[in-house]
């Protein structure tokens, strides 16, 4: 089993001396998984390349002569060097990465950023509120969850999408819930009539969730509403505000801190984030244009 | 009229601090000594209207007798009275420029059949560059920028390089600028630290010399190279009645008690709607402001499509590019642009680095080309804080 890691020991500076450098990665698999959203399966060129990262942190992927943007990494930590990252085809780079085929080579740089306080959930319930795309980046603190499932109380996956067809992951989550100590509980927006579950906004489902909040480690990655609301949602139920962990986005052009672009208020979401304890944000949350 | 001694060495050994007299005719030995020691030296010089910072290769090319008028969206040259050297206070450029180039390739990428090899820029012998004329808040400005490039978990290596083998002959400001705050922002008109050299440049009954603070070590070498003499208390005095004048006709003010709580509790203040009706978000004060320090990437590819580079080169926040994530830009209002920019410079930076991103250099006030003042602005703040601060003021955190 991999050891929990620190903040502190996933540093690359000392592995890389020039953090702008890419290395390159090849493509193993390009899987679709629903109809605008793809995973990325990527090696390391170099087998000898260390790898590890912890979840909730970020690359930097660079497709050849188009550009590079910052995506989580979506993958099991205990499954490195394997890496995989899910994303939404959504811009220019994105668009080309789609285009990429087993076998070819795209540059990686990375791992950024802060991660998810698993060890900090020890003992407690867990409660991951997930929106959309937002669980990709939560996918490897599961993976860390389930691999370690005595130390924790309670796991409880709400988890909001638009359709039925944009859930991501769908099997895992089928195969998880299979194993009957993970709570997991779908709502979406709209859907066709043959669906039996729940229609409406995700943080609905917070009121009524099996979780005690006196002793509650909460995670959410989505929209910044969709988190807004679901924080003034475990607040009222009585989380306390230091347990509740939030995944924010930023454009970002270096990834460390350098380039400026992912200000959001006094934090650097490259270096900072992408995941903050409430407390630190809480100001700012809901604050339209910072 | 004393009549000064040449010296090749000092008499005695000097210590950092040490303060000596250097005549204006042996300013030039100072500047070849730098010449010869393999640096290439810039400084400020006239172009187009404007004193840049550029090569030098003599005191010559120095603005011998220039000044300017600085306010709000203006700059104009004028001619002084005597044939100072320094007598202006700082232009549209900053050293930024040298330290961190508005455009730089950081590497290249060669496609390799299905691979890709990504190629490092080759070790090219970083320019060593001696700045000469680096005014107090220039000086704070760089060590600001030392934060973001070299302080923090990761390190840029190009500015490394170039900032490693910098000298620094700073220049304390005789005459404060039509702009310049410095004083509110403790940023100057007086060098403190970062310098080899300090001049104060002093013009009294027909002399014109130099006194001279020895900053460093490197900076005594400099100086053994070039006749100088102890300065006398005299001199000492005359130079800090010349920096005590310029501290009291600074051209702006600006009240940083308690900024940074101000601008965190004001982030929905009238006043940032007032100045988005005059705000032409054209970027102008962040590329002249010594500290700003974003920038953007360019992929580029060649004909063949082969053959890719990467370039970093200076962005702005201003742009509305500049916050885009998929769906838009976070950013999109000119109001919430300039309200980013500010409580940047003046309240979030100070949890980023903790210090101010503000020396008090007024560039983005004189190259503001509608003649917005964030002193002015700031102040209008302040002067209708919407909620007032509580009594109790140990609140760090927004």
């Amino acid at each position: 089993m991999v050891p929990m890691l620190e903040q502190t020991e996933v540093v690359t500076a000392g592995l890389v001396p020039d953090p702008m450098l890419p290395l390159p990665y090849r493509i193993q698999r390009v899987k679709q998984e629903t109809a605008d959203t793809f995973t990325l399966e990527i090696l390391p060129e170099d087998s000898s390349q260390r790898f590890s990262f912890a979840p909730g942190q970020f690359n930097m992927l660079y497709v050849f002569g188009v550009g590079e943007v910052p995506i989580s990494i979506s993958s099991d930590p205990g499954n490195v060097p394997l890496l995989k990252h899910t994303t939404r085809v959504v811009g220019t780079v994105t668009k080309a990465m789609r285009q990429l085929k087993r076998g070819e080579v795209m540059g990686i740089r990375g791992p950024f950023g802060s991660h998810w306080p698993v060890e900090e959930a020890t003992g407690r319930d867990v409660v991951i509120v997930a929106g959309g795309i937002g669980l990709a980046p939560l996918r490897p603190a599961l993976y860390r969850l389930m691999a370690e499932r005595d130390k924790f109380r309670r796991i409880v996956l709400l988890y909001g999408t638009r359709t039925p067809e944009d859930m991501l992951y769908r099997h895992e989550l089928e195969r998880w819930r299979g194993k009957f100590d993970l709570e997991i509980q779908v709502t979406v927006d709209r859907a066709a009539s043959n669906w039996r579950g729940n229609v409406g906004v995700v943080t609905t489902m917070i009121g009524r969730a099996p979780f005690d909040p006196s002793n509650t480690l909460a995670m959410l990655c989505g929209p910044e509403i969709m988190m807004r609301f679901t924080v003034m949602e475990l607040l009222k139920r009585g989380v306390a505000a230091e347990r509740v962990y939030l995944s924010a986005e930023r454009n970002m052009k270096c990834g460390i801190g350098f380039c400026g672009h992912c200000q959001y208020g006094p934090t650097f979401v490259c270096k900072d984030g992408p995941v903050f304890a409430l407390p630190s944000i809480a100001a700012i949350l809901g604050k339209s244009e910072i | 009229m004393i009549v000064p001694t040449l010296l090749a060495k000092t008499a005695e050994p000097s210590h950092v601090g040490d303060s000596f007299v250097v005549e204006r005719e042996h300013l030039e030995q100072l500047l070849q000594a730098l010449v010869s020691r393999g640096y290439e030296v810039v400084g400020p010089t006239l172009r187009d209207g404007a004193i840049v910072y550029d090569h030098l290769t003599s005191t010559a090319d120095l603005p011998s007798g220039w000044t300017d008028e600085q306010s709000g969206g203006t700059y104009r040259l004028k001619r002084r009275q005597d044939q100072a050297l320094f007598g202006y206070a700082v232009g549209p450029h900053s050293w930024k420029k040298f330290l961190c180039p508005p455009l730089q390739r950081l590497w290249q990428a060669a496609r390799n059949g299905k691979g890709l090899r990504i190629l490092p820029e080759e070790e090219r012998a970083a320019p060593k560059y001696a700045f000469f004329g680096v005014r107090a808040c220039e000086l704070n400005a760089i060590a600001i920028q030392d934060k973001v490039f070299l302080e923090g978990q990761f390190v840029d290596p190009g500015y490394k390089a170039r900032r490693e083998d910098l000298s620094v002959v700073a220049v304390n400001c005789g005459r404060a600028g039509g702009t310049c705050f410095c004083a509110s922002m403790n940023a100057g008109p007086k060098a403190a630290s970062g310098f080899d050299l300090a001049l104060t440049e002093l013009l009294q009954d027909g002399r014109h010399y130099f006194l001279v603070e020895l900053g460093s070590t490197r900076g005594a070498e400099i100086l053994s190279r070039v006749p100088h003499q102890p300065a006398n208390e005299a001199d000492k005095q005359h130079a800090e009645r010349i920096l005590d004048h310029t501290t009291r006709h600074m051209g702006r003010q600006l009240e940083t008690l308690g900024i940074k709580e101000l601008l965190y509790r004001n982030y929905e203040h009238p006043r940032w709607d007032n100045v988005t009706q005059r705000c032409l978000t054209c970027a102008n004060c962040t590329i002249v402001c010594p500290t700003c320090f974003c920038t953007t990437v360019e992929d580029v590819t060649d004909l063949t499509g082969e053959h890719a580079e990467r370039w970093r080169r200076w962005d702005s926040c201003f742009t509305v590019d500049f916050s885009y994530i998929h769906g838009g830009s976070v950013r999109a209002s000119p109001r919430s642009r300039y309200r980013q920019w500010m409580t940047h410079k003046l309240a979030t930076w100070i949890d980023q680095f903790g210090v101010s991103g503000c020396v008090g250099c007024g560039r983005c006030i004189t190259w503001c080309p509608v003649g917005i003042d964030i002193t002015v602005e700031a102040g209008a703040i302040r002067a209708s804080d919407s909620i007032k601060a509580p009594a109790d003021q140990s609140e760090d955190s927004p």
